[in-house]
């Protein structure tokens, strides 16, 4: 289905990454091709933050080399290129007195540009990206009032508002009521689709989330696996399982 | 009998300083409040004390210097002050609270030995310590003005980025704002105000008029800017009251100026609409 002659929108090659002694990531190589909804899955521990916040460009590169759009990381300036949903539990301070409006419109931060001020169409942009995650009307309330879900869709819509191509999710359904996880995927499902925007999901989750996805890469320390979905569930769970090492529940595939 | 008080020159110092301080403190307050940085306004007003103890010892000393301001000296070990705390920050990645202790000790520590070497006290410091109305001149006042502008021109021209850092740093690390540069000017418009704060309320209580109208202010804003204006608008009503107060009961300005905060925020505790709020709710 996934075209993979179609540009690349992330290059990674050749990565290692280590903290004093601990060696997090070894010889990792990925390519992310542009349209693509890709499930990075590892056991916690494995690597993911330190391989995404690597791709962010909150760590140095320590070896090897990505490319961003084509152009490498180190020139690399055109960040609202790229949105990111991270796990909201770690950097959210559910008091923080701001409202769901004030919330979107900071992800427009680096697109209106130092000492200017948001006009009317970035606000109608707020809307928009509201719209779009299905929390149009909620723009009054404070985040902190909100579900665990309700806010997951406002951090999204932050992440959209920039109109990025790609965007990016840290365990996103984290303190998300499992009755909406489902809704969840969906909306991502839609986001991929209608929008066109390269999608990737960093989750434990196995089981539920490689079905929705085009493409599955599997990480623990070196990457496992690397292609797509429908080459991933014709791995037996054999396979998988020595990939993820014993420590991992495999839910099976019904297919 | 509200004229009256008016007459004197110094009087009306006072109330304009105060009425520039009673916004200053709490618009830099609140940022200082929801990024966890409450302490640090502590710490940065003790280091103040030194910078104006060591001026009233050279005007002591050398009678050149008679004339300076020690809002000056104040103001320029305030600032020296913040960059040591952002530098600590970074050397303790993990300890980052430990960075407040260590500069508070450093700054009593050093006010100390230079009230030491002046031998004594004098009425001037007890001014500073808790805040005085008559010892408010004409170029104190002209200082507090300009910081003022400064700050406040700042703030509305970063207002965006200063959000953005304050709700969730990682994020504005990540989107490729210049945060490094914004902290920086932060943490130096922190220290300016609380130099300039000073005069009224007094070192120990300068993070008093940052933080409790802050306190209050979240108990039923709704949103950011929400929460900006009712911090200004507790901040101004304990600071005017404070000081028509503190002149006709003859009592030390800032001690009633904080406690009229103290009072708007237990008010403010007791009516608070939001019951929804998760401030202090299971960490």
């Amino acid at each position: 289905m996934e075209d993979t002659r179609k540009k690349p929108i992330i290059e990674v090659k050749d990565i290692s990454y280590k903290y004093a002694e601990d060696h997090v990531l070894e010889h990792v190589s990925l390519n992310v091709p542009e349209g693509a909804f890709l499930a990075l899955v590892g056991p916690n521990g494995s690597g993911k933050s330190t391989l995404l916040k690597l791709i962010l460009g909150l760590l140095k590169l320590q070896s090897g080399k990505i490319k961003l759009f084509g152009e490498d990381i180190r020139m690399f300036k055109d960040w609202d290129q790229i949105g990111f949903v991270s796990q909201k539990a770690n950097s959210f301070n559910t008091g923080f007195p701001a409202s769901v409006f004030e919330v979107v419109q900071s992800g427009l931060t680096k697109k209106i540009g130092l000492f200017a001020f948001p006009k009317k169409k970035h606000r109608e942009k707020v809307l928009d990206a509201l719209k779009s995650v299905g929390m149009l009307g909620f723009q009054d309330r404070n985040i902190g009032e909100l579900s665990g879900g309700q806010q997951q869709r406002v951090f999204i819509a932050r992440a959209l508002v920039s109109e990025p191509k790609l965007l990016i999710l840290d365990e996103p359904t984290v303190g998300v009521d499992s009755r909406h996880v489902h809704e969840f995927y969906q909306l991502l499902g839609e986001l991929n689709k209608k929008s066109g925007i390269t999608l990737i999901l960093v989750t434990h989750d196995v089981g539920t989330v490689t079905d929705k996805v085009s493409h599955v890469a599997c990480l623990n320390k070196s990457l496992h696996f690397h292609g797509d979905a429908e080459e991933y569930h014709s791995l037996d769970e054999k396979e998988l399982s020595t990939m993820y090492g014993t420590s991992v529940q495999l839910i099976s595939h019904n297919h | 009998m509200i004229s009256g008080i008016f007459q004197f020159e110094f009087l009306q110092n006072a109330f304009l300083t105060g009425i520039i301080i009673g916004a200053l403190a709490p618009l830099l307050g609140v940022f200082v409040v929801v990024r966890r940085m409450s302490l640090i306004a502590d710490a940065l007003s003790h280091v103040t004390l030194a910078g104006i103890a060591l001026s009233l010892l050279l005007e002591k000393r050398f009678m050149a210097l008679a004339g300076l301001n020690p809002l000056y000296l104040g103001m320029a070990f305030s600032v020296a002050g913040s960059l040591f705390i952002e530098r600590l920050r970074n050397v303790y990645r993990h300890y980052q609270e430990l960075a407040i202790p260590i500069i508070l000790s450093g700054g009593i520590g050093l006010s100390v030995i230079f009230i030491s070497l002046a031998e004594g006290f004098n009425t001037d410091l007890y001014g500073y310590l808790f805040g005085s109305v008559s010892a408010v001149s004409r170029t104190d006042l002209w200082v507090v003005v300009a910081v003022f502008l400064i700050v406040v021109l700042t703030v509305i021209l970063l207002y965006k980025e200063l959000f953005l850092l304050s709700f969730d740093e990682e994020h504005a690390r990540a989107s490729g704002i210049p945060s490094k540069w914004i902290h920086f000017i932060f943490i130096i418009m922190v220290a300016m105000v609380i130099s300039v704060s000073m005069r009224i309320v007094g070192i120990l209580l300068v993070s008093a008029l940052m933080t409790l109208p802050v306190a209050a202010s979240l108990r039923f804003a709704n949103g950011f800017k929400q929460t900006i204006f009712f911090s200004i608008l507790f901040g101004e009503i304990s600071v005017i009251a404070g000081l028509f107060l503190s002149y006709y009961l003859d009592l030390a300005p800032g001690g009633t100026i904080v406690i009229i905060a103290v009072g708007l925020l237990v008010t403010a505790i007791l009516i608070g609409k939001r019951k929804k709020t998760k401030w202090g709710e299971g960490k």
